[in-house]
């Protein structure tokens, strides 16, 4: 008996093409999904990178500076140029993904990074106050440390690797704080151009 | 009519297409079945480099429906290649998936397959 409905095209399924050519599109695809997934370690490597360029510029200007006052100066500046380049940059990764910042594991990498971060914040106004401005190095290098270890429980495990860089340089400044300037250069600067280069290739930008 | 109706949900998207075809019965390599469905793959994919998502993150990243994940995810659950947590934040259910050891070897396992199917048809 005729079948009284209309007549469906059929659509050409990926299946019936050459196995060779269906491969490349399941890697391609595979590759495409890690990429688009990336965006969930809220990790934006290049943004990383900039970081670490101005990281290394603020160094370089701070180390010319006549008081601890000015050194500081130079720091807070960088933290705000920092925030200012890494915040976009994360958004941008999310979005090219098509996702939130609000996203699972992005706040979940906020509620992590964020109260070594407040630590770091309260302890650099009372070491202000009490004019220890030699152990700032030491206690910002160890803080951001302990933030980045404790958010990449929920990213991309090369963070670890990251976190363990800032707490060896933050070790080393609060051991000799004679070096501290160079260590912030080695930490701020060194460890995001190296690991943001690096999740930049490797984790989608 | 049945027959038609078993036809249309054989070769539905939940279920993986069958693999061979008269053309290339010889050069098919033994691939796992399970993870060669596209959804599947995605989700195995996303989780590969994230140490866990939840529900609601792999239905926006793999643009699909909750009905649709939800079946492949079990199908993957069941065969352990994920793991999946169930808990509450508030009032609302939450699951949470992980990709396990044998998912892991099981993804690594079909990269190479494809890898190795590539590199012979150049050879060739």
């Amino acid at each position: 008996m005729l079948d009284p409905r209309p007549h469906r095209r059929r659509r050409p399924h990926t299946r019936s093409r050459p196995l060779p050519l269906r491969a490349l599109d399941d890697l391609r695809y595979i590759r495409e999904t890690m990429e688009r997934s990336a965006a969930f370690t809220a990790s934006p490597g290049w943004g990383q990178l900039l970081m670490g360029v101005t990281a290394l510029a603020a160094a370089a200007i701070a180390s010319q500076q006549s008081t601890p006052t000015r050194w500081l100066s130079v720091w807070l500046i960088e933290a705000v140029v920092a925030v200012a380049s890494g915040l976009p940059a994360t958004k941008l990764k999310a979005h090219r993904a098509g996702l939130a910042l609000t996203s699972g594991p992005s706040r979940k990498f906020a509620l992590g990074f964020l109260p070594s971060i407040a630590a770091a914040v309260l302890l650099t106004v009372a070491l202000v106050r009490a004019h220890e401005f030699s152990l700032l190095p030491g206690v910002w290098l160890l803080l951001y440390g302990t933030a980045i270890v404790s958010a990449a429980a929920f990213s991309i495990p090369v963070l670890r690797g990251m976190g363990l860089g800032f707490l060896f340089t933050g070790t080393l400044a609060l051991y000799d704080p004679s070096w501290g300037n160079l260590l912030m250069a080695a930490g701020f600067g060194g460890l995001h151009i190296v690991f943001g280069a690096w999740i930049g290739a490797k984790h989608g930008g | 009519m049945a027959a038609r109706l078993k036809l249309h949900s054989r070769t539905s998207k939940l279920t993986p297409a069958p693999l061979s075809s008269a053309h290339h019965c010889d050069e098919l390599p033994d691939l796992d079945r399970l993870i060669h469905e596209r959804i599947r793959l995605g989700i195995v994919s996303a989780l590969a480099i994230n140490d866990s998502l939840s529900f609601n993150d792999l239905r926006r990243l793999l643009k699909t429906t909750d009905g649709n994940l939800s079946v492949h995810a079990r199908k993957l659950e069941e065969a352990g290649h994920i793991a999946c947590h169930k808990f509450f934040e508030g009032r609302i259910p939450r699951s949470e998936y992980r990709l396990t050891s044998t998912g892991r070897r099981a993804l690594e396992q079909y990269i190479k397959q494809m890898e190795d199917l590539i590199r012979r048809t150049r050879k060739q």
